[in-house]
């Protein structure tokens, strides 16, 4: 018995260590790339203002979207909001708000001290949903077209460039 | 020549341990029971010279020598002098060295303080821990050198990261790393007792005062650690579970699980091989956490010196490590049959392991999780504070109750005599716990069950003293300690369910109400300081109740080396309650962001966790002077 106890233990010690070489060697920067084209599925995100839910063809019905993760209490967030206004005059794309881990006063009051970009709007109080689309930190982007594949991530918020960058993808 | 100079000495030392260990392998050959004067000279002088080291290094960040890399990377010479020797151990080459000062001068102090031990066990002692010192000592000369020299000489510096400047900082990683490396005497101790046999109780007196030193420093290093996040980061909050916090909670876990056994061992003679482990795992758990903090491999918003390339060496370092230890443990261990009483204080603090084991395992887990995911499944994760609070805090309230009855219970058997008076405690707990929770109108099952037992500990504490004092029989350290602990529980708790929270966009002039409070922005100024300019906000609350006013002034700062825009909170400290409030920019708007907290009972946080800390020096010192 206390053989087995040592082996497994020994093993279990080498699996800890081997994990820890390779991770190593992995990239610790978050990378996005590896998203990109992949296809989003099985949404289920809760509507801001009441309890029904945004499914996936709620999102087939646009050409493209930008799924935007934002909070109130996040100080990036504000400073990505005037572009996100400039943004939602463009006719090609809608813009989907989940409210990340945030209070629905201060989000609404938001909202209305420096605009509403957005067509839809859900919220996403634990901050359980947006793991599923892979969100590491708010603010984050994420463009998809009409099939629900993954364009472009952007980690952080969003600059003239990436702005300028949507805009081209979507004409 | 400060380069050559640093490298000498570093070189020297090298040379120096290995002179050491040469001479301690042939002082065990010879049959005399002293250590012979040669190695006590030795290790003075290797102290003294790695101390000389030290300060070379800092003597180049005080002349801003930006020949020297890590001066160069680390410091400018518009910074202010405390903030230059500060930039000594802020960057990873510099915090090594401190490992290093602080392994030699405790193994030197070991042997001065060890005189009534064994010869062979002292000497195996100052074998392994050198082992350990060229082990780092290599590390740092070749691949970590703070003495690197920098062609051609730079005129200026890069600076030192603005938030690292700052007071609590400053002395934040000495003091952890005192905790951390002082460790490693333990785990030398540990191995040198496997190695001679020495498992007489007087082992546990030889390591039970650099257990609990370091538990001590590992504990204020926290604290100021914790203070620090408070007001520098900006979020109103002190504990983030966050994996730099957690690596440096899992060794704290251990070391507290290890002096408490230790007593065990001392009065019974039980649990020698459950020490061992422990004394072991406390070293073997500093270095996986300064692995896991300076190689990379785990995000997190305060790493600040890391490099996955030096990860390899540590790796490899922590792998032999833990494999020597483990051999030799295997190697020596023998089953030992305990028949313990279930109701005796030995079972008592055996259980109080278990507990610590378990915080250990669940937060060691968590924080090398997004690790294991990454490598398996290649997806990118973050344990979070949910995860901490959803399985630890429930099993806080139990471990309370556990605490609260242990000390009290008697060596070998107990009889269950007290239990009426422990009823009545706790009665008198929860009626305190309602008339608090009816006051205030806020309910929660969960912290109610933790401050009732946070009461229950604290009120059958202080009972306990006054019986005590009576008898003149008191043990200070102990009830100190227990009481403080959990009145940091209490404070926590109560804390967690007062809080207010308010966030608020304004512009100068105008006014926001709420609850009980109004906050003005009355004034905005721009001043230029020495190495930063900062937008200085006064806001005036005031509390529409008491008609109190306060002014607070939180500030955003720019600093230009390196260019970083960093939020000040403004703090206005009281007896009862913190008012915490941060500032930041709009772009391209006239309005401020303003976040305003009420937190209750914040200074009694710090306070109690100090109460803590002062009980462990109070037995230091009872030790010391009974020896």
């Amino acid at each position: 018995m206390q053989r087995i106890i040592k082996i497994s233990f020994l093993i279990t010690l080498f699996f800890i260590i081997g994990v820890f070489f390779i991770g190593l060697n992995k990239d610790a920067n978050y990378n996005t790339i590896s998203l990109v084209g992949k296809k989003i599925s099985n949404i289920n995100l809760e509507h801001f203002e009441d309890n029904t839910f945004y499914k996936d063809n709620d999102l087939k019905k646009n050409n493209y979207t930008l799924i935007n993760f934002w909070a109130s209490w996040c100080a990036p967030c504000r400073d990505e909001h005037p572009l996100l206004i400039q943004l939602s005059k463009e006719k090609n794309l809608k813009i989907l708000g989940i409210n990340f881990k945030d209070k629905k006063n201060q989000a609404d009051k938001f909202l209305n001290d420096l605009g509403n970009p957005y067509d839809f709007l859900a919220k996403d109080e634990q901050g359980k949903h947006s793991v599923i689309f892979g969100i590491y930190g708010i603010p984050e982007s994420i463009l998809v077209n009409k099939d629900l594949v993954i364009l472009k991530k952007f980690v952080g918020p969003l600059s003239f460039e990436d702005i300028s960058n949507i805009i081209k993808i979507i004409n | 020549m400060i380069s050559n100079f640093g490298n000498l000495l570093l070189s020297l030392n090298i040379f120096l341990s290995f002179v050491i260990i040469y001479c301690a392998l042939k002082c065990l050959k010879t049959s005399g029971k002293l250590i012979s004067k040669t190695i006590y000279q030795i290790s003075t002088l290797q102290s003294t010279i790695i101390i000389i080291c030290f300060f070379t290094l800092v003597a180049a960040f005080i002349i801003s020598d930006f020949s020297l890399t890590t001066v160069y990377q680390n410091s400018h010479t518009l910074k202010p002098t405390f903030y230059k020797i500060a930039g000594t151990w802020g960057n990873h080459e510099g915090s090594l060295l401190l490992w290093v000062i602080i392994l030699t001068i405790f193994s030197f102090l070991f042997l001065v303080f060890t005189k009534k031990h064994p010869k062979e066990f002292r000497i195996f002692t100052l074998i392994i821990q050198n082992i350990l010192i060229v082990g780092f000592l290599f590390f740092i000369l070749f691949n970590s050198n703070p003495f690197s020299v920098l062609s051609p000489i730079p005129i200026e510096g890069l600076g030192l990261n603005p938030i690292l400047q700052d007071p609590a900082l400053a002395i934040h990683p000495p003091l952890l790393y005192i905790g951390f490396v002082g460790s490693s005497i333990y785990f030398s101790a540990a191995m040198a007792s496997l190695l001679t046999n020495y498992s007489h109780t007087s082992f546990a007196h030889s390591i039970k005062n650099w257990v609990l030193i370091s538990w001590c420093f590992q504990s204020l290093g926290i604290l100021v650690g914790s203070i620090w996040a408070y007001y520098e980061l900006g979020w109103g909050g002190f504990w983030f579970w966050d994996p730099v916090e957690n690596v440096s909670l899992l060794p704290w876990f251990a070391m507290t699980a290890l002096f408490h056994s230790l007593i065990v061992f001392e009065k019974r003679g039980l649990f020698y091989f459950w020490v061992i482990t422990l004394c072991l795992l406390t070293f073997i758990l500093s270095v996986t956490g300064t692995f896991l903090v300076r190689s990379g491999i785990l995000n997190s918003v305060h790493t600040f010196a890391s490099d996955p390339a030096r990860g390899i060496y540590i790796l490899l370092f922590l792998t032999l490590m833990i494999f020597t230890s483990i051999f030799l443990f295997f190697k020596k261990y023998k089953k030992e049959n305990y028949d313990l009483n279930p109701n005796s204080k030995e079972t008592f603090i055996l259980v109080n392991n278990w507990f610590m084991i378990f915080y250990l395992i669940t937060i060691f887990l968590g924080t090398i999780y997004p690790i294991f995911t990454d490598v398996i499944t290649g997806s990118k994760i973050s344990v979070g504070p949910p995860f901490y609070n959803m399985v630890i805090l429930p099993i806080v309230a139990i471990f309370l109750l556990v605490m609260t009855i242990g000390p009290k219970v008697k060596w070998i058997k107990e009889r269950f005599e007290n239990f009426k008076n422990y009823l009545f405690i706790l009665l008198g707990s929860i009626l305190i716990n309602f008339l608090i929770v009816f006051l205030f109108k806020s309910y929660s099952v969960l912290s109610n069950l933790i401050i009732i037992s946070a009461l229950f500990l604290i009120i059958s504490s202080l009972l306990d003293a006054v019986k005590s004092l009576k008898n003149k029989k008191i043990d200070f350290a102990q009830i100190i300690s227990h009481a403080s602990f959990g009145f940091l529980v209490l404070f926590i708790g109560l804390n967690n369910i007062f809080s207010i929270e308010k966030d608020y966009n304004i512009k100068l002039g105008e006014t926001k109400n709420f609850s009980n409070y109004s906050i003005k922005l009355q004034n905005l100024e721009l001043e230029e300081y020495s190495n930063y300019k900062a937008i200085i906000g006064e806001l005036e609350i005031i509390n529409t109740k008491t008609s109190k006013k306060n002014i607070l002034r939180p500030e955003i700062r720019i600093y230009d080396n390196p260019q970083t825009l960093t939020y000040e909170a403004a703090i206005k400290t009281s007896i009862l309650k913190d008012y915490y409030l941060t500032m930041s920019n709009i772009d391209r708007s006239e309005y401020y962001n303003i976040k305003f907290q009420k937190k209750p009972l914040m200074i009694w946080i710090w306070i109690s966790v100090i109460m803590i800390v002062f009980g462990g020096f109070l037995r230091f010192f009872q030790n010391a002077k009974n020896n």
